[in-house]
């Protein structure tokens, strides 16, 4: 077993050179002006395929979280925790909240995102708690 | 099915089920070949009488044409022969392609046949890598989140939206333990208490390992067949009257709603084709492959207020005894679970209760059951509705 990596499309490499970069892209729709996530070749609210990549604030709310007691596999020592986070712009994304107590998490939390170098390739985005939150 | 044209047109006519549970003498293809045998025996015929298969691949034996396999391995031909694969929804998905091939004329009477082997012919950590594949793997798998993980994202959202507490969600698994524990093929048959579960190893918070479904081997099949030809058959039919399905999207992080899923729609579908209400539903075979799975079909089917599936499921009327009988072979928290076949046992053991062949568990006037089976992280759903004969 090796770790899921992610093997960018071209559609995709934006967004992965960008994480390279620690900057977080986002796909913005010229037609209707969603903003996309995942990226996409076309628009999933009105298929248009005229989209631009925009920097993205980095900052969201968690929208739910777990913590995993039982990893995946070897590569993923537990405990971990992973959320769905809301970004400002609007979409929503899966990733992990790091450097965290789990009984410092609840839902609605602001949080910050970070890079995290996965590969020689690859750079995902993680986040961390906004600090000086009150759960 | 969008109207009522199909309704008691075609019927379940025979049925059959494997060992399950641990279950090493056979590989999934040797028990689907055994299941699908004994469901046509079941409906007293021969395979010469059946001229459709529909079957589901296999995780721990994967067949490039799986169904042509398994008619191949019984020296079979069938007029129509196809596999399908829709996860855990592909049980009910399959009954309905069934019911639209012999409506379109191209089969008589098909079997719909699933096995699966988790436990002995995969390891437990390939069991657990094959199903987290279901993750996107490139905005989802590099996170390491495994199913329960998937499924405790949700159960967190239904806590905090709603109040939901981990005990409600343990209620689940106490009920469907209650019934197991009357079924003597149960893969897990002692009786648990709300507190063996809190109290059982953290898995995914909020999830403990009781709120998991079991990791089994194990097969059933069903023949359908045309009411005329059923009713020709050893046992009462037991008729399809409606069906439904709903699809939102494929992984949770693209989910738009955490706590209401599209088994509303589902559902929603099979009670016009069947013309009938939640309330007149006898007994519900639905889909715990985790508790708030479970908890949140009570409510997007109708049986409780949105909200209120801790509140129903801890009143007790789901457990053997109760008002609202649910899972009552144990379903795949306490019966078994091996895999995609997993929901084909909630249908056979609909089948049984509507037959009155349900032995120590047999319940009184079963004649209307809701079976409800969902693929990925409550992403894909189908609902089928069955009746006896006075519900024509």
């Amino acid at each position: 077993m090796s770790r899921p990596t992610p093997n960018p499309t071209p559609t995709e490499q934006p967004f992965y050179d960008a994480c390279q970069r620690g900057e977080l892209l986002l796909q913005h729709c010229n037609d209707c002006q969603h903003v996309l996530f995942y990226p996409r070749t076309h628009c999933d609210a009105c298929q248009s395929d005229s989209l631009s990549w925009l920097p993205a604030s980095g900052e969201g709310v968690i929208a739910t979280y777990t913590v995993v007691r039982r990893g995946v596999s070897a590569d993923f020592p537990a405990p971990y925790i992973i959320a769905l986070i809301d970004l400002a712009e609007g979409p929503r994304m899966m990733s992990q909240i790091i450097d965290t107590e789990p009984e410092a998490l609840s839902s609605g939390l602001s949080v910050t995102v970070d890079f995290e170098s996965w590969s020689d390739s690859i750079t995902l985005p993680v986040f961390r708690l906004v600090l000086g939150q009150i759960p | 099915m969008r109207s009522q044209a199909l309704r008691g047109q075609y019927a379940l006519v025979g049925m059959a089920e494997s060992a399950v549970g641990v279950v090493p003498d056979k590989s999934p293809r040797e028990l689907c070949v055994e299941v699908t045998l004994n469901a046509v025996k079941d409906a007293g015929l021969t395979l010469a009488d059946c001229d459709g298969l529909i079957t589901c691949n296999a995780f721990a034996e994967p067949i490039l044409y799986h169904a042509e396999a398994v008619a191949e391995y019984l020296g079979w031909q069938p007029r129509h022969c196809v596999t399908v694969n829709t996860g855990g929804g592909t049980t009910f998905m399959a009954i309905n392609m069934a019911v639209a091939a012999i409506a379109a004329g191209m089969a008589d009477t098909i079997v719909v046949a699933m096995a699966d082997s988790l436990r002995s012919y995969m390891t437990r950590d390939q069991a657990m890598v094959v199903q987290s594949s279901s993750g996107h793997p490139h905005y989802e798998q590099p996170f390491g989140p495994t199913v329960p993980a998937y499924y405790a994202l949700i159960a967190r959202a239904h806590m905090d939206r709603f109040g939901t507490t981990e005990a409600q969600f343990a209620e689940a698994a106490v009920s469907c333990r209650a019934w197991a524990h009357q079924h003597p093929k149960a893969q897990k048959r002692e009786l648990i208490t709300v507190d063996n579960v809190l109290q059982s190893r953290p898995i995914a918070d909020p999830l403990k390992v009781l709120d998991c479904s079991l990791v089994s081997d194990g097969g059933a099949a069903v023949v359908i067949t045309r009411r005329e030809r059923a009713r020709e058959g050893p046992h009462q039919p037991i008729y399809v009257l409606g069906y439904g399905e709903g699809h939102a999207y494929e992984h949770i992080s693209q989910a738009k709603d955490l706590t209401t899923s599209a088994a509303v729609l589902a559902g929603d579908a099979a009670y016009a084709a069947a013309g009938v209400t939640p309330d007149q539903i006898d007994l519900m075979q639905l889909y715990d492959c985790f508790t708030p799975a479970l908890l949140i079909q009570l409510e997007d089917l109708g049986f409780c207020p949105k909200g209120e599936g801790g509140d129903f499921l801890a009143s007790g009327v789901t457990r053997p005894g109760g008002s609202k009988p649910l899972n009552t072979h144990g379903g795949m928290l306490s019966h078994c679970h091996p895999g995609n076949p997993g929901a084909m046992f909630g249908l056979t053991e609909a089948m049984l209760q509507m037959r009155g062949a349900a032995q120590e568990r047999q319940l009184a006037n079963i004649q209307t059951a809701l079976c409800h089976a969902q693929g990925g992280i409550m992403s894909s759903h189908a609902t089928l509705i069955l009746g006896v004969e006075a519900t024509l």
